[in-house]
């Protein structure tokens, strides 16, 4: 490790040097998403950091420990395993559909989690020669990175599940769920003392199997409509856990890169919280303070009307604009390709076509607009929920496809409403409302949609895919 | 089968509670139609149109012996006692305004519903006549200024000179007053209005009114949906207002109601005496007290500067065949919620707000006045007029919170400043990094495109795996143990990093790829 040697060009200055750089190439591959055109070039930058970084740290573990036995063994140890995780990696990256994206995520980031847990297990067992003030230190570290891993490891394990419809995706509400996670925090903070003062190796067992079920509680009771935002919260949590790590080995580039990641991870769970008019703290707590929605739901809404394939291509065709909202349900239905189609026909026909795209579609940030492009959607019309807003009133038609909540007038005018306050695209302006729906059953907060029961809204039942499909055969 | 009564109206009134329309859409609700001989003449809907529609004409008598019985105007005291025992009656009844009618219906075994009382939810929008009715006066209010008026209401410039356009000034922007604004607004004229709740100056201006804002200190934060009585400060100002602008437009439609109270008085008999001759006023709440010093309801007025004044308060019915058809669709929505089944049975709820709330008399038993429905989350700021005592107290609330905030953020800056103060040597550096970074990231990520949200994701994510930095450090260790663990780190950070960037790679691929289709 960075041990204190003077002279020029040590194994060391050079890796210090080295992890500058790609510190700066990380920051410089984060500021290039800022635009698309630049989005590509800062992935480049990333990869550079990445193995400029790597390749220092590999010189210099080895260089220190060359010529020795277990050096050797660390060395065969190193390619197997860098040569094994990176072709799981590629091989993920390759198969993974646009749609599973948000699981694929969730699953990175507990590797990272349990890799964490690993370093902070061996920071125990290595035992540095410091001095006491330095050990004690050493030692908190040790716990708070175990512990913050372990949490992403367990936390990012339950998204995964919920994300790809393994585990029911409604929120687990234990009694006293508040106090066990508050309770949780207690412990671990008591456990942290005492392992400060007598590193022993059964404390770190304990306090890992703690924060394995803390995560494992924290993400099980949220439920399944927060789940952006938990994707995007466990990200900060694998920052924070690289951070950690990078306090317990004395590593700048693991303190940048793991505050870069985590105030990226916390920003981005800041915007959606926004977007749906939660409070943070509540969402990052694991559902803290959420009440039972106030019943009001199920009082009789009126009917809905429904309409054809035919019917809708007609309204479609003679349309001067239309507005497609996607949500999840386009995603679930893979159904990007043929909406990408009818875009591309009616604009063929002089239909203004545009997207507007609700902030908390889909289950990740920006996750439809990842679907679009994948259908080749130009991306100049897929439009934000505010900037398409005020347009709506001057739609013609609006294709819901697969949204609910993102569309839900109760938001916006029913006080009583679990959703109440979140900001909604406010389709139910718009001179027509077609909603692709596959029944009638409420979205992931649970809440009826009085969007559908609307005179100017009709319901298009069955497969998004599907009916999408027919639509095209009507031209 | 229950059987509805479509019944004439008294008097003046031409509208009908029925339309061949709305007859068709209660029968597919399970109920057999009957209407009085006549009924729909006023609103040109002829006897014939009702039976093609599926209803049987009948007698008067037969009508008012109907289950059920559908009335636009309160019924006479006679009219009350032709109900058959166990009757329902649905109309407007104006109960708040009413109390001996209500108490003449109390007197009788029979469910008086009043339409004019459904609450001002989202819910029951499609049954609220008070609304509908509204809508219709406020265009007829412009169309009646509009036929008094010697002049354009629009702008020209012609070979026989200059035309000016109209000024209008509408005050009450709630659904008369929008639907006035926009009326006068597309004839041409140019259009202001004024009312004491702020929110609706969006309102005004999408279509195509100038908002007129009275400036005191108060807001007016409505809680039911309706607007509530001003403070003497805010009703001086206005007054100010009105007495500015009388002096300047041509025609003023006013349309301020308070529920439950006469309507408030906006402009005096000055006012009218400043404006010029040949201006029209048209005061839609003459019916309530008016708006206006000297109108008369149901009255044309002249006053003696050549100023008219109408307080016409039938103005729905002067167009009857639309306002029939509105109110019927309106009663159509009622009987769809108090019919949930579709079988011509007719029940009501009282666990339903909209259900409670129009429910006059149940059964000979008075059930009126219903428990308050608030419509708006908004917080209940008390308007009490003149109570200005009550003013500072949120004020006072927001300065705590904020307060509680800046004590939090002092606190966290002195927990900062005391671990860097007493950690030894390498800490502080440590903290200086992280901090730096925060701050760095924050900035970074705050420019990123929305749209490029899930890429950032994928990014961080493969950054993340930075991890096996520590991993590698360790796994030239002499503990086999350690070289093991660090090894398995090395993996799991490793699927990270490749599968990051190489995913992320994909999907910006996609994005780029996006422009060559357009």
């Amino acid at each position: 490790m960075t041990d204190t040697v003077s002279g020029p060009l040590t194994a060391d200055s050079i890796a210090g040097a080295a992890y500058i750089v790609a510190a700066l190439l990380f920051i410089l591959s984060l500021a290039g998403l800022s635009k698309h055109e630049k989005a590509r070039a800062g992935v480049v930058y990333g990869i550079t950091g990445m193995v400029i970084a790597l390749a220092a740290t590999i010189w210099l573990t080895l260089q220190d420990a060359w010529g020795t036995g277990h050096a050797l063994t660390g060395l065969g140890l190193l390619v197997a395993a860098v040569a094994v995780g990176g072709a799981i990696g590629l091989w993920r990256a390759r198969v993974v559909e646009m749609t599973g994206m948000p699981e694929l995520i969730a699953l990175l980031h507990s590797f990272v989690g349990l890799a964490a847990v690993l370093v902070g297990w061996n920071g125990h067992l290595e035992a540095p020669a410091l001095s006491s003030d330095l050990t004690a230190i050493h030692h908190a570290e040790v716990f708070i990175g175990v512990f913050i891993g372990a949490v992403t490891f367990t936390g990012s394990i339950v998204a995964f599940l919920k994300l790809s419809a393994r585990m029911k995706s409604s929120p687990l509400m234990l009694p006293g769920k508040n106090a066990i996670n508050l309770g949780a925090l207690a412990a671990f903070i008591a456990l942290t003392v005492w392992y400060v003062n007598d590193s022993q190796l059964w404390l770190l067992i304990v306090v890992t199997v703690l924060a394995l079920g803390l995560g494992w509680h924290l993400v099980a009771s949220i439920g399944g409509g927060d789940m952006p935002v938990v994707v995007s919260m466990l990200n900060s949590y694998s920052g924070w856990a690289a951070a950690a790590a990078g306090f317990l080995l004395n590593n700048d580039l693991l303190i940048i890169t793991g505050a870069l990641v985590g105030s990226s991870g916390a920003y981005l769970s800041y915007i959606m919280c926004k977007a749906m008019n939660r409070s943070f703290i509540s969402v990052i707590a694991g559902g803290f303070g959420i009440a039972a929605p106030a019943s009001k739901g199920d009082t009789d809404q009126g009917e809905h009307r429904e309409i054809t394939a035919e019917a809708t291509a007609e309204m479609l065709t003679n349309a001067s604009s239309v507005v497609i909202t996607p949500g999840y349900g386009m995603a679930v239905a893979q159904a990007q390709y043929p909406v990408a189609e009818l875009a591309h026909q009616l604009r063929e026909k002089g239909v203004n076509v545009r997207f507007g795209i609700h902030p908390v579609a889909g289950r990740l940030p920006g996750h439809m607009n990842v679907l679009l492009a994948e259908a080749k959607v130009p991306y100049d019309i897929v439009l934000e929920m505010d900037e398409i807003n005020d347009d709506l009133g001057d739609t013609s038609v609006v294709l819901v496809i697969g949204a609910n909540d993102t569309v839900n007038p109760a938001a916006a005018e029913d006080p009583g409403s679990p959703i109440a306050g979140m900001p909604v695209l406010k389709v139910w302006e718009a001179e027509n409302v077609i909603v692709f729906k596959r029944s009638m059953a409420t979205g992931y907060a649970g809440v009826q949609n009085p969007l559908f029961f609307r005179d100017n809204s009709q319901m298009l039942f069955g497969d998004a895919k599907q009916r999408v499909e027919d639509i095209l055969k009507a031209f | 089968m229950t059987r509805i009564g479509i019944v004439a109206e008294l008097g003046r009134e031409t509208r009908v509670a029925a339309t061949p329309v709305t007859v068709k859409q209660l029968l597919g609700l399970g109920y057999e139609i009957v209407v009085e001989k006549g009924a729909g003449e006023g609103a040109s809907f002829r006897d014939e149109a009702y039976a093609e529609a599926g209803a049987l004409v009948v007698g008067a008598d037969e009508a008012w012996g109907s289950e059920v019985v559908l009335r636009i105007n309160p019924p006479t005291e006679d009219e009350i006692a032709r109900l058959t025992e166990g009757a329902t009656l649905i109309g407007s009844l104006s109960p708040g305004l009413r109390p001996e009618l209500v108490e003449a219906l109390a007197a009788r075994p029979i469910t008086a519903l009043a339409l004019d009382a459904v609450p001002r939810i989202s819910r029951a929008q499609s049954m609220d006549v008070l609304s509908s009715m509204a809508n219709i006066a406020g265009y007829r209010a412009v169309i009646e200024a509009a036929h008094e008026f010697g002049r354009f209401f629009t702008g020209q410039v012609t070979a026989a000179g200059k035309v000016p356009p109209a000024k209008v000034l509408v005050a009450g922007a709630g659904v008369a007053g929008l639907a006035a604004i926009g009326a006068a607004s597309s004839l041409g004229a140019i259009v202001r209005a004024t009312d004491p709740r702020p929110e609706v100056a969006d309102q005004v201006k999408s279509i195509g009114g100038t908002y007129l804002k009275v400036e005191v200190a108060e807001e007016m934060k409505s809680t039911d949906g309706y607007a509530k009585a001003t403070s003497e400060a805010y009703n001086a100002r206005a007054a100010e207002i009105y007495s500015e602008q009388a002096a300047d437009v041509d025609i003023i439609i006013t349309t301020a109601l308070i529920p439950g109270r006469p309507a408030p008085k906006l402009l005096t008999a000055e006012d009218v005496a400043s404006m010029k001759a040949g201006s029209v006023i048209v005061d839609m709440a003459a019916g309530q007290g008016g708006n206006v010093e000297g109108s008369v309801a149901g009255e044309r007025i002249v006053t003696d500067n050549g100023v008219v004044i109408l307080g016409y308060t039938d103005l729905p019915a002067r167009l009857p065949a639309q306002a029939s058809q509105l109110y019927g669709t309106n009663m159509v929505n009622l009987l769809k919620l108090l019919t949930p089944d579709k079988d011509g049975q007719l029940r009501i709820d009282f666990d339903d707000v909209v259900q409670r709330s129009v429910t006059v008399v149940r059964e000979g038993e008075k059930t009126w006045p219903p428990p308050p429905v608030q419509v708006s989350a908004a917080p209940a700021v008390t308007t009490d007029a003149g109570t200005a005592a009550e003013n500072p107290a949120p004020k006072t609330k927001q300065g705590v919170s904020t307060a509680g905030k800046a004590g939090l953020f002092a606190a966290g800056i002195a927990v900062l400043f005391g671990i860097n103060a007493v950690a030894p040597a390498p800490l502080p550096q440590h903290f200086t990094v992280l901090m730096l970074s925060i701050v760095v990231g924050f900035y970074v990520i705050g420019k990123v495109h929305h749209a490029l949200h899930t890429p950032l994701m994928s990014v961080t994510n493969a950054i993340s795996g930075i991890i096996v930095v520590g991993a590698l450090l360790q796994v030239t260790s002499e503990n086999i143990v350690m070289q093991v663990l660090a090894a398995v780190a090395v993996l799991l950070a490793s699927i990270n990093i490749f599968g990051g960037f190489a995913v992320t790679r994909r999907m910006l691929a996609m994005f780029s790829a996006g422009k060559a289709r357009s």
